[in-house]
Parts: structure tokens; sequence; C-alpha cells
């Protein structure tokens, strides 16, 4: 056992601080960035550039051929960095399908643009009446010669507003005995004319939910992934594929190093004690960085056991119960260190779906804490809800 | 990075396990804690066979070249089976500090330690010092080459069963100065020493030691002892990080096979979702433990600082998390849980007494924010 990186593991690490350094430099970083398609696209495009936009990949695909520890160094650099994270979509989500189960001609029109940003895709999994018990979905395809004629709804469909195509699961055949048959995995062009985009407008103000609505939508048969009527095999290739940094544990690192320096800035406090000396607070901070080390040792040992060939497996519902759990915690302490000034609700002055407010007030850090404590809240509930990882716990792993 | 055991790390396990299997069952320890000794000087010895003793120690003195790894390896399965035998306190507290010092003391006693041949204490407690390993009120008196130690010290692990003792006292400063305290070696049979020897409520034997001049030589350097004995208690709780891991792992095998045997309004309880769901978060609980065990066994060998936050973390964590799936645990068995007649309940109590020992969640916590600067103030 030596848990010290090896020296070709610090070499990487320089490396890719050194790439860091260029391509998201300091006055990027520190959430200076807005979120918005094109500073997103920028930073994919970047990675994409030097060929660090799909690590797991097969390298015959355009993946880079680094183990896990190599994977969790880059991920680790870049949360320090504040860079955005991936978004799944692409990258952990319809590519893996299309290389595993495309044909040739769909892995050469889709697989380019999918690693270089010129497709953004998003999800279309979930229904109004199919959220955990995902197979009961609803949305049909009917065949009607070369096309399919899709009808139904998605919702929960992440970025949907940018996104260029979307990947959905699809009922072909209603008569199917089990509700996992008869469901095929099509991609559909978010331009073809049926398609209307309803935004969700989440608790704080956010605009990352959509629904997605399809009215005799034509698809043509060729965008078909696989097998008609095989796609749940292909859903739960891909759920079980969802798990690259599912923990978000660098992310919460980073956060706790600005909760730190928040609550011991002498300028929010003036000559009253600052927060880091109230022994509560204190408390709060050090059992979260005592769990927060816990978990990522489990990720790495996690890690290990897949670099020697063991696979992950229904580990990874740990991993993402423990960090979702986590991260809420960490946004309500920043909530609390915003004192009061976490009330005024003046996040994006001007967002159109936020209601009107005028000025802003207070440290800048605490506009938009409660929004984001808020927006939090999703974690424990997607991906499969904490509930949901623990029946999986009890069932795959205990055999309950 | 490597978590991988070696061949013979895994050859350790594998022989311990099975041997503990065969010989070590809940009946087989039931006897064991109900006798008169409080221990079984046969299992000692079949285990200094197996090697366990010899583990840590210098191939020089008779040991296996082995280190902190290999003690987690054996504190585990140790742990599995709630063996209530002093590998801890010779081995692991003792044996720590007689290879720091080295020297004839550790030539002479070493040797003995690994063939299985002496059972050693460490008494570092005092009746006030709850945990802080700096208070101590006991005092050593030097005359010529010779020390006489008086005080009292609690709640010592192995004290009746101990051939020998190390104790700490001070020979100079106040009670709670850092400066001034040495190690001493003291024979529990020597004029001036008495045992009031006890069980713990989980079962294993210690005793209150009363020094009333009590002859006592000198081991490592005089009045600095303290740095000694804060590394073997970093590393007795960097061993019982393992063997909570080894409780907490059991607990949840236990668990998980009572409640798929009782049922209820004609189900097997263990398809109850609000029971699974329990289950799985102490099997998470027990994950994660394990991981906390591992970092800190890694960073058992690191300088005095690192060693102490990774120590302090593991304290924390397994005092937290080993409550919870031994209360969970005894829950989960109904009222079955809270009777002596179920292995259950024992590794329960021995859950709760690991938390105590050594510091329990709440003093360590506040160690960590005290050694990363969280925390300023020394209240």
């Amino acid at each position: 056992m030596d848990l010290k990186f090896s020296d070709r593991e610090e070499a990487f690490r320089q490396e890719v601080k050194a790439f860091l350094d260029e391509a998201w430099p300091a006055e990027k970083r520190g959430s200076k960035t807005e979120f918005t398609r094109d500073n997103y696209l920028d930073w994919h495009r970047k990675l994409h550039a030097r060929g660090w936009i799909a690590p797991a990949w097969p390298e015959e695909y355009g993946g880079t051929g680094w183990t896990p520890t190599q994977r969790y160094i880059f991920d680790k650099e870049c949360a320090a960095a504040d860079a955005f994270p991936i978004l799944p979509f692409n990258i952990s989500m319809v590519g893996p399908v299309i290389y595993t189960f495309g044909s040739d001609e769909q892995k050469e029109r889709f697989l380019p643009p999918t690693l270089s940003g010129d497709i953004w895709w998003c999800q279309g999994y979930s229904e109004p009446g199919a959220g955990s018990d995902l197979a009961s979905l609803r949305t049909r395809a009917v065949r009607d010669g070369d096309d399919y004629i899709v009808n139904g709804s998605k919702t929960w469909t992440t970025l949907a507003q940018y996104a260029d195509w979307i990947f959905c699961l699809v009922r072909t055949d209603p008569n199917a005995g089990k509700k996992q048959q008869g469901i095929s995995f099509l991609l559909i062009d978010m331009k073809s004319p049926g398609i209307t985009v309803r935004p969700i407008i989440t608790l704080g103000g956010d605009h990352e939910v959509n629904e997605v609505f399809f009215e005799n939508v034509r698809v043509p048969a060729d965008n078909l992934v696989g097998q008609e009527n095989q796609g749940w095999t292909y859903a739960k290739f891909l759920l079980t594929h969802e798990r690259s940094n599912i923990a978000g544990v660098h992310q919460s690192w980073r956060a706790l190093d600005r909760l730190k320096q928040i609550a011991a800035d002498k300028d929010l406090y003036g000559d009253a004690p600052s927060l880091m000396e109230d022994a509560d607070f204190v408390r709060r901070i050090a059992e979260t960085e005592i769990d927060l080390t816990a978990l990522e040792f489990t990720e790495l040992r996690a890690l290990a056991r897949e670099e020697s060939g063991g696979g992950m497996g229904p580990e990874s519902s740990l991993l993402k119960i423990r960090g979702t759990e986590i991260q809420q915690r960490i946004s309500h302490m920043f909530l609390d260190a915003a004192g009061t000034y976490g009330l005024p609700f003046q996040r994006e002055l001007g967002h159109k779906e936020a209601p009107p407010s005028n000025s802003q007030v207070g440290p800048d850090f605490a506009v938009e804490t409660a929004a984001r404590y808020f927006n939090m809240r999703k974690t424990t509930i997607y991906g499969g809800t904490n509930e949901i990882q623990r029946n999986i716990i009890a069932k795959m792993i205990l055999g309950l | 990075m490597n978590f991988d055991l070696t061949d013979e790390q895994e050859m350790i396990r594998e022989s311990l396990s099975r041997f503990l299997r065969d010989r070590y069952d809940f009946e087989a320890r039931g006897k064991i804690i109900r006798s008169e000794a409080g221990w079984n000087p046969e299992v000692w010895g079949q285990l200094a066979e197996l090697g366990l003793m010899a583990v840590p120690f210098a191939e020089a003195h008779g040991g296996l070249d082995g280190g902190p790894t290999d003690i987690m390896v054996v504190m585990e399965e140790l742990g599995r089976a709630l063996v209530v035998e002093p590998y801890l306190p010779t081995v692991v507290l003792a044996g720590s500090i007689l290879q720091a010092v080295g020297g004839t003391v550790a030539e002479e006693l070493i040797p003995q330690i690994a063939g299985g041949e002496l059972v050693m204490g460490l008494a570092y407690a005092e009746p006030r010092s709850r945990y802080d390993l700096f208070h101590v009120e006991t005092t050593a008196e030097k005359t010529g080459d010779a020390y006489a130690l008086a005080g009292h010290k609690s709640v010592v692990l192995a004290a009746p069963l101990a051939g020998r003792l190390i104790v700490s006292a001070r020979t100079d400063g106040g009670t709670r100065d850092r400066d001034g305290i040495g190690l001493f070696l003291v024979d529990p049979q020597a004029d001036g020493v008495t045992v009031k020897d006890y069980r713990t409520i989980d079962g294993f034997a210690a005793g209150d030691v009363i020094l009333d001049k009590a002859p006592a030589t000198l081991i490592g350097t005089q009045g600095e002892g303290l740095a000694l004995l804060e590394m073997a208690v970093d590393r007795g709780i960097i061993a019982c990080a393992a063997e909570m891991t080894g409780l907490a792992k059991r607990m949840t095998e236990l668990t998980v096979d009572y409640t798929r045997q009782r049922e209820q309004f004609g189900v097997p309880l263990s398809k109850q979702q609000v029971l699974q769901h329990t289950m799985a978060d102490m099997f998470m609980a027990g994950e994660e433990m394990k991981s906390m065990a591992v970092r800190a066994t890694a960073l058992a060998d690191a300088d005095p600082e690192e060693r102490a936050k990774a120590a302090a973390m593991a304290k924390v964590f397994i005092g937290k998390t080993g409550k919870f799936v031994g209360e969970a645990a005894v829950q989960l068995h109904g009222g079955m849980g809270i009777t002596e007649e179920m292995a259950i309940g024992h590794y329960f109590m021995h859950a709760t007494m690991l938390d105590t020992l050594f510091g329990n969640r709440d003093y360590h916590q506040r160690r960590y924010e005290m050694l990363t600067g969280l925390r300023k103030d020394a209240a």
C-alpha cells in the first residue's frame, strides 16, 4: 500500500496546471466567469483542442488513455482552478452509447461534433409520469416509411434551451410484455418541426431545466441507435457510465476553501469577531472536512479497483449519496455565512424570470448563496434519488 | 497510488481469519470473558505461532519487519472476531515505544513480545487527565540511577495480565506542562505497585494502577516522554480505526443475516424498505471507515503533525460512524439486540468503548481544529 503519487503522476499534475494557467487563467477563476452557452463552449473547445475533452473514452474514439488516477488528478486541478465541470451529456452519456452500440455511419457522423462541442446534446429520459421509475415512459415513436413519428413529452431536460440535439428513450412497442421492453434509443434534431421547449424555473430563479414537447415530430429511422426495442439495455449502460467525478469531491474542497476565506475576511466583520472565531461554525467546517476526506479516499479506493480491472459497480451509489449530501451541507454553510444578506433576491439583476429587484446590496459572495442553496436540493433528487441509490445498495451489494 | 496488500499481508489475513473462525467464535469468546483469567493464554500462544506478535518488529529482534499496513490487516480481523486478548496494548502501544527508544530495553523485551511470552500495558491516563496525555500528576523521583514513582494511573488495558507496564510520570514541571514527562518501565509485581483489576464493560481485562514509591527504569530521554506517548497513542488510534472497520463490517453482516431470517407480519424483516435503507447506511459507514483507516495507516509513519492530524480525523470519523452502525444494528435486531445472548450487542459495546478510548469524538474534533489552525483559542 502506498498512497503517494508517483513521479510520473506528479509530472502529469504539472502538465495539467500549465495547461490551466493558459486555458483558464486567474482572471477567469473565483466564480468570475458566468455559466453561459458561449463561456461553456469556449472551455469545452479548449479542452478539445488539447485532446483532453473525453479522458475516459477509448483512445480510438478520442480518449486520452489516462489511468483513473490521472483522471482524478486532472479533475482535481480543474476544480482547483474553478473551471466548469464538463457536462455529462456529450461525454459521459450519448458518446459512449454511440461508440458502443451505434453504426459505423453514426459514429462517423456524430462522434466528431460530440467531442468538439459542435453538437450540444441534451438528455430525453424523464417524463412527467416517469421519474425514478424511468421504464414507465410513454413518449411514442411510430414507424412511418423511413421515419419515426414521435409524440409525447420529456421533462427535467437540463439545458435543452442550449441544445442542438436530444437523445431520447421512446416507446416503439406499447404491447411488449414488460415495461422495460419495447423502448428504443433515438437521436433527434432539436430544430425538427413539432418540438417546443418550455422553461421550468426552479427555486431561486434558475433556468436549468425544461419540458420538451414532441408533436408529430418526424425523425429519420437512420437515427435509431442499435436495435429497435433494445433501448433499455443502452439506457442502463449509459447510467453505469454516468459516474466520472460523481461525488464532486474536488468542487466541494474548492468550495470549502472559499468558505473559509470568506469566514475569515476581516473586511466583512470589522471589529466584530469573524465567523472563524465562532466555535460552532468552525466545528461544522471541520466536520465537513473530515467527512469529505472519508469520501475522497473512498473514491480513490474505488478508482484503484477500477484501475486494476475490478470495475466500480454499485459502489458508485455510495459516492453519489455522500457526495451530494456534502454539497448540500456546504451550500447551507455559505447561506449561513451570508447572514441577513442571504435574504435579498437579487440574482442576475434584470433576469426576466426573477421578480424585480433594482439594487444590489451586501457582500458580493452573498448574492447567490440563497439561490445556490435552493438549487442544490436537486442533487439528492437527480441521477436516481438518494433513496433509489440506497435501494441499489440494498439489492446489489447486500442482496436484500 | 496503490491500495493493494502484499502477498505476505494477504497471507496474514487469511491465516488469522481462518484461525479465528475455527477457534474464536461467539461461544468460545464468551467462555474467555467469563473466565477468572479474562484471557486465553493458549490462544495468545497460537496467535504468536501465527507470527502475529512479531509483525511490526525488526528481524534482529525476532520480528517480521512489517509496518502499519500489517497492523491494519491484523486489527481488522481481530475486530471482526471481537478478540479480547491484549494485542493493542502489548504490540501496538508498548511495542511502538520500545521500537522507538531502541537500545538494551528493546533488545531485552521485544523478542519476548514477539515470541508471545510477554504481555505489556501502557499506563498513560489518570483520574483527572481525561484524554490529555500531557496531564501527568504521577511523579518520578530520582535516587542514583533508579526512579521511584508515585501516583494513580487509570483504566490501564491489560494491567492485570501484564509482565511489564510502561508508565508516564513527571520528573519536572507542573501538572499540565508538556515538558518534564518521562516514560518508565515498571514491574507490576514489584513492591509499591497495586493493580486494582476489573473488566471493562466490553469484556477486556484492565485495571487502575496505584504507584507508591514503585521502582522504575527510565526508557528514552528524561523529560521528553510526551512525544513518544503521543506517537504510541496515535498508533493506537490508527489501529483502532482498522479494528472498528472490522466491527462495522461484521455488524452489518450479522444484521443482514438476522433480518433475512426473522419474519414479522408474514415477510422477512429484510423486505422492509425502511430497514433496507438503514442497512445501506451501515454498509456505507463501513466502507468510509475503511477509507479513513487506510488513509491514517498510510500516514502512521509521517511527521508528527501529519500523523496527529490523520489520527484525529480517523478517531472523529470512527467514533461517529462506529456508534451509528452499532446503534442501528441493535435497533434492527429488536429486543434480541439488547440481550447478552446474541453477538451483536457485544460488538455494539466494544464499538462504543472504542469511541471513548484515547479520546472521544468531541476531543479529537477539537484536536483536529487546533492542529489545522481552524481554531485558534486554547479553550
